[in-house]
């Protein structure tokens, strides 16, 4: 579904690691190097040995970036040289101008607005109702004990095995007999869209909320308890607050998962009004692929902002451990 | 994961007395307050006061079972929250309903479907196939009485009122056969409205001229007697089907040519030469669909080859990536490297670039006449990046590696850090090599805790419907097959082209395949993470 690949739970801590390793390994860098400096004192051999050591990493490094980078840089020198076609974008650079992006929202065949505007308010509702639902069955998980937990647990395990994307006939089908009968949730309506999203809310974000409640010390359900607070409250106003982090993760992902959704998304919105940015670009590049080539570059561009910048914010909230500190 | 002390704890507190749950339900009066009743109570009255309409709304067009659902699950929920107890239902109900219905219900509606020949014309019952049928073939009786018609609304939907040559006045509209009405008024002979409808005025009749040229009334609920239709509005005449249905023998017969079309169980009426008349009806067909995926010969070469094509994808891109991003977690995993930060981020950002685009801005740059590559990088080739079998493969794994790799740089380099410096140390005071250490430790440890992950990846990949869709559309097209595949499509894309692109559509087939995709990745991912033991986190 998303550019993110499951497995997300061991994925976490494996993050966790890498970041904090980074503030570590600023300072010992700094020795190192100082180090290196005092013990060669021919600056050939310096050179030398500096290469043997990490030389050559920077130039696998600087290898590595051009490959990554290339593609991104072409697309933004694509998307502001005004009316290129795709042989036109091969000048890098060639050619400044923030043309592209207006005309962009001045098309009436291809209603980027729209699509931006829906695909902004699909994502963040459904991302919020993953985040509420799936913080609700995790808090039960983590907290309570009742028959068919156990088997509950391992049924969501089982059931996102299938994923949606597999069912595609069977939900076109079904939207298709809702829109027959309740018109405004079934087939080309976003509040369907949105429905089928959230039929996938458990599951995977189940899970990791489930480990991340089970660090909050139950000492502080307890204890709140004790002062007279009730489940709801306690989950309302104690609970939430402290695994902050890993709602904002969830929830992130789910925006990042929804926004770029193109087989379920293509398959119910049929107007393009409707469509969001995966199916509307789609549509747009495929109908004319070398002609608009600019103007599908500057859409892509802007498509891509905010999953990029929400990922690299992303990285820092993963890091943030808010429950180590909550018990005094 | 779970800290050992939550279970000790509400071991210990069902043993408590009768006192301690009291004083629970105390504190528990006392927290939720009026306000979260009050909200408790407004909230779960707009959903009892929707499910109640919507419930009508299904009782009145016929659906009993999906109405008498939602009933027992609206008071489920009702009973479920006004409670006391129920705890972890409370918590549950709102995330379970979604479930059930979007993801379980269509997980089973799948399997249904691919025991169906859904589809293309074969999309309702026999009933509205016949009467779809005799619709189609209708032509005017030469010698037919002309009928007096006014067209009349209600709810948006036209019904003909019709005074017969005999002076008798019937109302009826497409899906409902005339019936005669006492209460009509009539005008010069002619009934031009009645109670509950609108008379349509001659400007709304030439304004929906096509919809009521198109209409057919029949005139009785037997679809032989034909039907009414009208060409301008005002005057109708007994249309005729060319078809005559046997309801008892089950068979079509064509008048002109005599033809006897019988049902003989394929959901459609066919001749015995094998014709069939379309539309047909939705039947279970058993096993059929998924016999028919690996015996059918035009359907059978194309979907092996997709199978194979799947699978080797799968295992390719998680095996470069995996290759790429543990070089590259190696190279810069040395305290000496400076500035690995700066790397870091530079990788991270085509993970972070939505995937759809990725696929299309790479389907740009590799155009075989306009593209980057071809233009710039190797001076005006004309290299078929996307259209020859073999390089749109090796082009799909490319795309995907640079999608890829900086997870596998993240994984593996979490990984890496994790293992303890001691355990290198200790090896080379035993005289280890580099290699050796590597080799030997580093690798062993490395795969048990991102195996896993590798297993999570393969699945996710076997399903990677954006990056083919979007890169090759799945082309260069298989011209030879019956179902609409091409080189690259993997079993996803499959599956989608069958039941969406093209004019055809075969949800049957579709269906099986999504059942055959299931069953391969769920067995594969159990047995795989059977081995790494991935399944004793549970707890």
């Amino acid at each position: 579904m998303s550019t993110l690949q499951p497995g997300a739970p061991a994925a976490r801590n494996l993050l966790d690691r890498v970041a904090a390793d980074d503030a570590d390994l600023d300072t010992a860098t700094g020795h190192d190097a100082g180090g290196v400096r005092g013990e060669a004192p021919l600056p050939r051999r310096r050179f030398k040995r500096y290469f043997r050591e990490t030389g050559w990493r920077h130039l696998v490094g600087i290898v590595i970036t051009v490959f990554a980078l290339f593609p991104l840089l072409y697309i933004v020198s694509a998307s502001l040289n005004p009316g290129g076609t795709l042989l036109t974008a091969n000048a890098l650079f060639s050619n400044v101008s923030m043309e592209s992006y207006v005309d962009l929202f001045r098309s009436s065949t291809h209603p980027y607005g729209a699509w931006f505007v829906n695909t902004l308010v699909i994502g963040l509702v459904t991302a919020a109702g993953t985040v509420i639902l799936g913080a609700l069955a995790a808090y039960s998980f983590s907290r309570m004990r009742f028959t068919g937990r156990r088997f509950g647990l391992t049924t969501l395990l089982v059931v996102q095995m299938f994923p949606q994307m597999l069912a595609m006939v069977a939900i076109f089908l079904l939207m298709v007999q809702i829109s027959d009968i309740f018109p405004a949730i079934g087939l080309n309506t976003q509040i369907g869209l949105i429905m089928v999203y959230l039929g996938g809310a458990l599951g995977v974000n189940t899970y990791l909320m489930y480990g991340f409640f089970n660090t909050v010390p139950s000492s502080i359900d307890e204890a709140a308890k004790i002062d007279g607070a009730g489940h709801a409250r306690i989950f309302f106003t104690i609970i939430l607050r402290l695994v902050a982090p890993i709602l904002a993760v969830v929830g992130l992902l789910s925006f990042i998962g929804t926004s770029s959704e193109f087989v379920i998304a293509s398959i119910i919105l049929i107007d393009p009004d409707k469509q969001t940015l995966a199916v509307g670009l789609y549509k747009f590049i495929s109908d004319e692929f070398s002609k608009n080539w600019s103007l599908f570059a500057a859409g892509a561009v802007l498509a891509a902002i905010l999953p990029v910048a929400l990922f690299l914010a992303l990285q820092r909230y993963i890091v943030g451990g808010l429950t180590a500190g909550s018990v005094k | 994961m779970t800290t050992p002390t939550i279970d000790r704890e509400t071991a210990a507190e069902t043993i408590k007395s009768k006192r301690s749950r009291r004083a629970a339900k105390i504190a528990e009066a006392a927290g939720a307050g009026w306000k979260l009743l009050l909200f408790k109570v407004v909230a779960l009255g707009i959903i009892d006061a929707l499910a109640l309409y919507a419930a009508l709304v299904l009782f009145q067009s016929e659906q009993l079972i999906p109405a008498i659902l939602l009933l027992a699950i609206t008071g489920i929920a009702n009973w479920v929250y006004f409670s006391r107890g129920n705890l972890p239902a409370k918590y549950l109900i709102p995330g379970l309903i979604f479930l059930l219905v979007f993801q379980i219900f269509v997980a089973g509606y799948t399997a249904y479907i691919a025991f169906t020949n859904y589809g293309t014309g074969h999309n309702s019952s026999k009933e509205s196939a016949v009467n779809a049928l005799m619709l189609s073939a209708q032509e005017r009786v030469p010698d037919s009485p002309a009928y007096d018609v006014t067209i009349v609304e209600q709810l948006g939907e036209f019904s003909f009122l019709v005074t017969d040559p005999d002076g008798e006045i019937e109302l009826g509209g497409v899906e409902r056969p005339l019936q005669p009405v006492d209460n009509a008024e009539i005008e010069d002979g002619k009934a031009v409205s009645v109670p509950g409808y609108n008379t349509l005025r001659f400007a709304d009749v030439v304004a929906n001229q096509n919809v009521i040229a198109e209409m057919a009334v029949p005139l009785s609920d037997d679809p032989n007697d034909g039907a009414l239709r009208t060409p301008d509005g005002s005057r109708a005449y007994v249309y005729l089907s060319n078809l005559e249905y046997d309801e008892a023998a089950g068979t079509m017969t064509d008048t002109r040519t005599g033809t006897v079309y019988t049902d003989i169980g394929t959901g459609a009426f066919t001749a015995p030469n094998g014709a069939e008349l379309r539309p047909g009806w939705q039947i279970n067909v058993g096993f059929d669909n998924f016999v028919r995926a690996f015996t059918e010969e035009s359907i059978r070469a194309p979907f092996l080859a997709v199978l194979v094509w799947t699978f080797v994808f799968a295992f390719l891109s998680v095996f470069t990536c995996f290759a790429l991003g543990l070089f590259l977690a190696i190279v810069f995993n040395d305290p000496r490297m400076k500035s690995k930060k700066y790397y870091r981020v530079i990788m991270i950002l085509p993970y972070a670039f939505p995937g759809f685009l990725s696929a299309l801005v790479w389907a740009g740059m590799m155009n075989q006449e306009f593209g980057f590559l071809n233009v710039v990088l190797f001076g005006g080739a004309d290299i078929p990046w996307l259209t020859n079998e073999w390089l749109a493969k090796f082009s799909i794994i490319l795309v995907n590696l640079w999608l890829g790799f900086p997870y596998m740089f993240l994984i593996c380099t979490g990984a890496l850090q994790s293992i303890p410096d001691d355990v290198q140390e200790a090896a080379r005071v035993d005289g280890a090599s580099a290699w050796q250490i590597f080799r030997n430790i580093k690798l062993p440890l490395l795969f048990v805790a991102v195996a896993p992950l590798l297993i999570a990846s393969f699945a996710y990949n076997f399903n990677n419907f954006s990056l083919i869709y979007m890169l090759t559309g799945g082309g260069p097209r298989d011209v030879a097959a019956d179902v609409n595949v091409g080189a690259t499509d993997i079993l996803i894309t499959m599956v989608y082209k069958v039941a969406f692109v093209g004019s055809t559509a075969d949800y049957g087939l579709a269906s099986a395949f999504s059942i055959i995709i299931f069953l391969l990745v769920a067995t594969i991912s159990v047995i795989a993470f059977r081995r790494t033991k991935a399944l004793e986190e549970l707890n």
